[in-house]
């Protein structure tokens, strides 16, 4: 049998060439000094794999236009199986090939391995790095959420101020106007048509080029007898690569990637913030203001850039150990200092998120359709905690009934009779009588009968500031002249829509003190306290438009 | 060249093979281990049905009080469709026939041969399709042709004379 195998292979290579090949990959010879400081760009190579393979799954499922790429990732994220962790594996994907990459350059560097003759080899290297920044700024408007969509009009604008190039820049990218349903295709198209094949060209480039000069001895190892690449070393490098996809899949599965409310060019209180690895050229621009401008967005970062391109001709010493190389040291040091200042300085003076615009979407959404006194009735659901005794969508078997569909066994009356006296509807039941007012008791009720199959999850997925925000609504009889959701009074405006209409600030003085806001108005001011006014505010600003 | 390297599973002189063997076993165990971890997902991803968000409910498909046993009509009517992260209404017809016994049936209309649309041929009380010569009784039973099985039933009920139609089931899994 064995023998047979062999024949075949024999007569297989004979007809491709490919087994030869694949031995002479694998039997590659390396220096003695090699070893597990040479990992990481077999790491990078296979996360970038892991994303081709991934982005190519959600494409399946991805409508790749403004009006549909929402709702289809929305679809990915809450309706396919295993969906959410597709996305998750391509998102923390990205963060970590920059990781990855970036210590790759500077095990090179801190190694000498840039120099002579493997220049070409270091600058192939610096342009995948480009690379991969391209692909995270092109992936970030995929989502088209006010977060991708904000972020997408900084880089855009970032462009335009290109010295000469940068009108041009625009035009390519179609962002001279509003960004928009061209904008959004030219950075699908480059995403994920132009840029994979340049990668894996250059990835072809730069792995030939390493085995062109071979991998780099340490200094004195040269003239020691050569070691394989199989099976030593492909075994460091598998347990690396192990190590990183058991820490991207605990990351795709444990760390939640939000996906923000639907994009919404008129959302001016937006502020955007652009992935973590920007953050520090999103800080430097914070320095240079007015027609200095134009150092910080673009002649630095060329600058770095070309440095970066430099290096190899820059320093052409010979000495490759780094205890010699004590500017090259420095160098390494002050960037790595000054990239994680100013990281700190933009995560410190990051304003904290409103609650309406932390809501994630990529959760499910059913409890935006409640009505006021439903979500109230939730407030006090979880302020009497309920949920000790209860279920309402699964979970391990609890003292008391499961809720759902309670609209199918009971009414209204029968509801607020079992709340205040649960021996006269249930008796026997070790239930104790629901110490809340008359309108509590009514909120509460209308919260039971709610809940059917497909909206149980608003019991747990409700966001507590929505509870309490309609709790404060219903105690204030907001609804006597507003209506939220169809219900309520038609003397005030509807409430559906006040964030397009208004700001969080401008809602918040109205309430203080209306007639300042609306002259003429006949609502009454209200004094809250700060969190009271927070909670209904915020509520406020997640009604759905419609 | 072949002769130079050694085949992949043969050990070097100078290699230790205990050891050899242990980097082997790690290099397939991880890499089986990567491997399992993406194709597991993927095929739950590519192979498991999305959850559905919404059951299809009742539409309205009209008015019956006027409709005699023995001649079908063909009634058309609005009905939503989850396609993907859509929701789609398309417009979308069923012959009705009243049974003797009163009892109302909604046929889909299409031929269960390849899917022509069928119609009722008055000459001959059957419906006929026009494709490849299928033909089916009032019951909707095949007389004659290539047509696999009888023809598919919508889920109805009747509610103050008014039609109303639910999900099309296919006649070969509810027979």
């Amino acid at each position: 049998m064995k023998k047979r195998i062999d024949q075949f292979v024999e007569a297989f290579d004979h007809r491709t060439g490919l087994h030869t090949a694949l031995r002479k990959f694998l039997y590659e010879e390396i220096p003695q000094s090699s070893g597990w400081h040479q990992v990481f760009g077999s790491v990078a190579l296979f996360l970038i794999l892991i994303q081709f393979f991934t982005g190519a799954m959600l494409a399946f499922n991805y409508a790749p236009t403004t009006g549909e790429a929402y709702n289809s990732l929305r679809y990915i994220l809450t309706e396919v199986t295993a969906g959410r962790l597709m996305r998750g594996l391509h998102h923390w994907g990205a963060s970590m090939i920059i990781v990855v990459v970036v210590l790759h350059m500077v095990q090179v560097f801190l190694w000498g391995a840039y120099k002579k003759p493997r220049e070409g080899t270091w600058v192939v290297g610096v342009i995948l790095l480009l690379l991969t920044l391209a692909y995270g700024l092109t992936g970030y408007l995929l989502p088209w959420d006010n977060r991708a969509y904000w972020g997408t009009v900084v880089a855009t604008q970032i462009g335009a101020t290109v010295p000469l190039a940068g009108p041009y820049v625009s035009r390519i990218l179609a962002s001279t106007g509003d960004i928009g349903v061209v904008t959004f295709a030219r950075f699908y198209g480059l995403h994920v048509l132009l840029l994979p094949p340049a990668t894996l060209l250059l990835i072809a480039l730069h792995v030939t080029l390493v085995r062109r000069h071979g991998v780099q001895p340490a200094p004195g190892d040269e003239v020691k007898p050569k070691k394989s690449f199989y099976p030593e070393q492909v075994f460091k490098d598998t347990v690396a690569v192990f190590i990183a996809f058991a820490i991207l899949f605990t990351m795709a599965i444990a760390v939640r990637v939000p996906l923000e409310r639907l994009a919404d060019p008129t959302d001016t209180s937006y502020i955007p913030r652009p992935e973590w690895y920007f953050l520090f050229l999103f800080q430097m621009l914070k320095v240079f203001e007015g027609p200095l401008e134009v150092v910080g967005t673009v002649i630095l970062p060329t600058l770095a850039i070309l440095a970066l391109i430099a290096t190899p001709f820059i320093d052409r010493s010979k000495l490759v150990s780094i205890r010699n190389r004590g500017l090259a040291a420095g160098v390494i040091v002050l960037a790595g200092l000054g990239w994680a200042g100013l990281t700190a300085a933009a995560i410190r003076s990051t304003p904290p998120q409103t609650a309406a615009s932390s809501i994630d979407f990529s959760g499910p959404t059913q409890w935006m359709q409640l009505k006021p006194a439903e979500l109230s009735g939730i407030h006090y659901y979880r302020e009497q905690n309920c949920a000790a005794c209860h279920n309402v969508v699964g979970g391990e078997a609890k003292a008391g009934p499961n809720l759902l569909n309670t609209a199918r066994r009971h009414d209204q009356a029968w509801m607020l009779l079992h709340f205040k006296s649960p021996q006269t509807t249930s008796p026997g039941t070790a239930m104790a009588p629901v110490n809340l007012t008359g309108p509590q008791l009514n909120d509460l009720a209308a919260a039971m009968l709610a809940l059917t199959p497909d909206n149980g999850n608003v019991i747990d997925s409700t966001p507590a500031f929505v509870a309490d925000g309609a709790a404060v609504y219903q105690k204030n009889f907001c609804s006597a002249c507003h209506a939220i959701n169809g219900v309520g009074g038609k003397i005030g405006p509807p409430l559906n829509g006040l964030s397009a209409r208004r700001t969080e600030a401008w809602t918040k003085e109205h309430f203080v003190n209306p007639q300042k806001m609306s002259p003429g108005t006949s609502m009454g001011a209200y004094k809250f306290s700060n969190a009271d006014m927070d909670n209904i505010v915020s509520y406020l600003f997640t009604l759905p438009d419609k | 060249m072949a002769e130079q390297t050694p085949a992949l599973h043969e050990t070097l002189p100078a290699e230790n093979m205990p050891r050899r063997a242990f980097h082997l076993a790690v290099i397939y165990i991880l890499g089986g281990l990567i491997g399992l971890a993406l194709a597991i997902p993927t095929l739950l991803y590519l192979l498991v049905p999305p959850r559905s968000r919404r059951q299809e409910g009742w539409v309205d498909a009209g008015d019956i009080s006027q409709l005699t046993p023995g001649a079908p009509v063909e009634m058309s009517f609005q009905q939503s469709r989850v396609d993907g992260w859509r929701v789609i209404t398309e417009k979308k017809t069923a012959w009705v026939v009243k049974e003797p016994d009163n009892k109302i049936v909604a046929f889909g209309p299409q031929c269960t041969h390849l899917g022509c649309a069928y119609h009722w041929d008055e000459g001959v009380k059957q419906f006929a399709c026009p494709c490849h010569a299928s033909f089916f009784a009032i019951d909707g039973k095949v007389l004659a042709g290539p047509a696999p099985r009888p023809l598919d039933r919508y889920v109805t009920r009747v509610q103050d004379n008014r039609l109303q139609i639910g999900p099309l089931r296919n006649s070969a899994s509810n027979a």
